[in-house]
């Protein structure tokens, strides 16, 4: 019966969206059908079945006739594996980290330099850029650079608890974001503020297949939608290694430290080289996504990872629930959406309102021109203000966050 | 050969003086208590065996192998575990996972077999759950273990320590008032329960208990400690008539307290 409204739903709002294909909000109800998933009690097959129907069936054709939804979804895959990665040190290990943007910095500008002349300045030879077939040999050596630098900042650091820590992992973003800003000179590694670009993107290796069977796309109407099931898969596998980390002797570990560190320690966790473990899962994940990035972006400057970001993420991590995956996951959907798309649609429409010359009449304050509104009063400039009200109701009515963790009744 | 030995451990904080020369022996098969007034020093001597604090001064050895700066969990693993005074559970974590937390140190799955979910990790996981349930029931928690920790009554978080730290399979069990707040009944029951846990789950045990009649009751052997100095040792008998063992408690007024109890 649930199953079967579900469905309907769905149904109803891709249509919706099919005839309207600029409208936000029909492109949102679309969205709105993963909240429905988490809530309506539905058996887990049929769920997981109409979320795969979703996304790789309804969304990808939706992102065929509007190239933005792709986008969108996208950055929202972007998100949800940052704030997974975060989740871990954060929501399992309880270690705050105000600088989870460096991992990300540090696995864009890997592709970026290599994927880029811009390795010629440094590296003889003109071997730069290098192939597009060198893209997921890079993202898998992104995992490993990003979970080294992850255990590299987690052994001094460590130590420290609490605020501290905090402190020295906001220093850290802040000096990795200072260094790729200006290790342009003596050598050139990272041409400093002006950024690198053209990045290579990942190989169509596909292409020769969809020729086979006659299919001819451009690249500029490939490349999205692959970067969207590149995004997806990425999703995908951290989604699995987070589900299985948690459901092991490893994620049992990482809670208790959160729980009591020193009882933890009395129960023989071996507290260090956990939390160190959290520390370069967490990073990897970032790292990893920061390879796609760079390459989606095809152009980056240290001014896509400022201390907002961390920020942003951390608020995505805690509005959805500290310490659980379906939270992580929809609290980064939920804050990139209303970011990318609540918050600018509505911006959008009161443009709109202005130039139709809509008159605004408010009772005893009479009537007023909107079109004589300030450029101020466009809500995208309040996006700070808006998401910072939220954070504090939220924290007010549900500090737990949307989806808290359960305590699952296994087994 | 005596199970653990400690020899001249001193721990100063500051100007205070918590642990001055203290030796001490637990042999094979016995069950040792730790008595002492208010403040003797007795929690901070768990803390310096387990790891939790190094000691200033003296020798730890267990089984014949020095302590001696060993990491906490090191120590489990060799075969100390410990339950708390001021109750130290888990709170967001299920009973069963608080169990299992305990097994970590016995437990040898690495991150490939966890990642990959092996035959071998589905194994040990299901052996490991096989032997939280054992535990559980063994504390009568049977049908708790899906509660969080907090939700559980504060007996039951008692009993729930003790299974924590039982699943980590020690040798020497150390129990730092497990009877406290516990009415007769309870505390009857748990002793029960030690006496059962001897031999079968564990080799020995070291208790720290101000419950005069557990003490009495239960030990083999009692030593005595007040103002971090070890001043009497023997059996339950030997210590009820000890003069300086008299003096302390009535120097704190609690012994009349602690008899009657
Ligand atoms: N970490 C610490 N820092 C400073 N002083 C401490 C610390 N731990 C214990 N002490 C002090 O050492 C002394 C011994 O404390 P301890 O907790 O070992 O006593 P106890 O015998 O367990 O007493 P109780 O029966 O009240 O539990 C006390 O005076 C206590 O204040
Ligand atoms: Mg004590």
């Amino acid at each position: 019966m649930a199953a079967f409204g579900l469905l309907t739903y769905i149904a109803a709002s891709c249509w919706l969206a099919f005839i309207f294909p600029q409208s936000v909000l029909a492109f949102l109800l679309v969205e709105a059908s993963f909240l429905l998933l988490c809530y309506v009690p539905a058996p887990p097959k049929v769920k997981l079945f109409l979320g795969a129907l979703v996304l790789l069936v309804l969304l990808p054709s939706l992102g065929a006739i509007n190239g933005y939804y792709l986008e969108i979804a996208i950055q929202i895959g972007i998100y949800v594996a940052l704030a997974l990665g975060l989740n871990i040190v954060v929501g399992f290990v309880g270690l705050l980290n105000l600088g989870f943007v460096a991992f990300f910095a540090i696995g864009a500008y890997l592709w970026a330099i290599f994927g880029s002349p811009q390795a010629n300045e440094f590296i003889a030879g003109g071997f730069f850029p290098l192939s597009p077939n060198w893209f997921f040999p890079f993202l898998l050596l992104s995992i490993a650079v990003g979970a080294l630098t992850g255990a590299l900042l987690g052994l001094p650091v460590l130590r420290l608890r609490g605020d501290y820590l905090a402190i020295v992992t906001l220093g850290f973003a802040e000096v990795v974001r200072a260094v790729f800003n200006n290790l342009d000179k003596p050598i050139n590694f990272t041409n400093g503020p002006k950024g690198i670009s053209p990045i290579t993107k990942p190989p169509l290796f596909f292409k020769p297949w969809l020729e086979f069977f006659g299919w001819e796309f451009s690249d500029a109407t490939l490349y999205p939608m692959y970067f969207y099931f590149l995004v997806l898969l990425v999703v995908f596998m951290i989604i699995i290694v987070t589900r299985r980390l948690e459901d092991s002797r490893i994620g049992r570990a990482w809670k208790a430290i959160r729980e009591d560190e020193m009882a933890a320690a009395a129960m023989g966790v071996p507290v260090v080289r956990m939390k160190l473990l959290g520390f370069a899962v967490g990073a990897s994940f970032a790292s990893a996504v920061g390879v796609l990035f760079a390459a989606k972006q095809v152009f980056i400057n240290p001014e896509s990872f400022t201390f907002m970001e961390s920020i942003g993420v951390l608020a995505m991590v805690i509005l959805g629930g500290m310490g659980s995956i379906p939270g992580a996951i929809l609290g980064a959907a939920g804050v990139t959406i209303l970011n990318l798309q609540l918050l600018k649609g509505l911006s959008l429409w009161l443009n709109g309102l202005r130039q139709s010359g809509t008159i605004l009449t408010l009772p005893l304050l009479g009537s007023y021109p909107l079109s004589e509104l300030p450029v101020q009063f466009e809500p995208a400039k309040y996006e700070r203000m808006i998401f910072g009200l939220i954070l504090i109701l939220m924290m007010i009515f549900r500090p737990q966050g949307i989806l808290p963790p359960r305590r699952d009744q296994k087994r | 050969m005596a199970l653990l030995e400690l020899r001249d451990i001193s721990k100063r904080f500051g100007g205070l003086q918590a642990l001055a020369r203290v030796s001490l022996e637990v042999e094979d098969g016995v069950i040792a208590s730790l008595i002492g007034p208010n403040g003797a020093g007795k929690t901070t001597l768990f803390n310096t065996l387990t790891g939790l604090y190094q000691p200033d001064d003296g020798q730890i050895r267990f089984q014949d192998r020095s302590l001696m700066g060993m990491k906490p969990d090191k120590i489990t693993s060799a075969g100390i575990s410990r339950t708390f005074q001021n109750i130290r559970l888990f709170s967001h974590m299920t009973v069963l996972d608080n169990v299992l937390v305990g097994m970590h140190s016995r437990v040898h799955t690495g991150l490939p077999e966890i990642l990959l979910r092996t035959r071998e990790f589905h194994k040990r996981e299901k052996e490991a759950l096989h032997r939280a349930m054992e535990l559980i029931e063994l504390t009568g928690l049977t049908g708790r273990e899906g509660e969080w920790a907090h939700q559980l009554s504060y007996g039951e978080q008692r009993r729930l320590e003790l299974a924590r730290a039982l699943a980590a399979a020690p040798k020497l069990l150390l129990l730092d008032e497990p009877t406290a707040g516990m009415n007769f009944t309870e505390a009857q029951s748990l002793v029960a329960l030690l006496r059962e846990l001897m031999g079968r789950y564990v080799q020995a045990i070291l208790l720290i208990e101000h419950n005069m009649r557990v003490v009495m009751g239960v030990s083999h052997r009692v030593h005595v400690l007040d103002y971090g100095e070890k001043i009497a040792e023997g059996d339950p008998d030997e210590i009820r008539r000890d003069p300086r063992v008299i003096e302390a408690y009535l120097g704190s007024g609690a012994w009349a307290k602690h008899a009657q109890s």
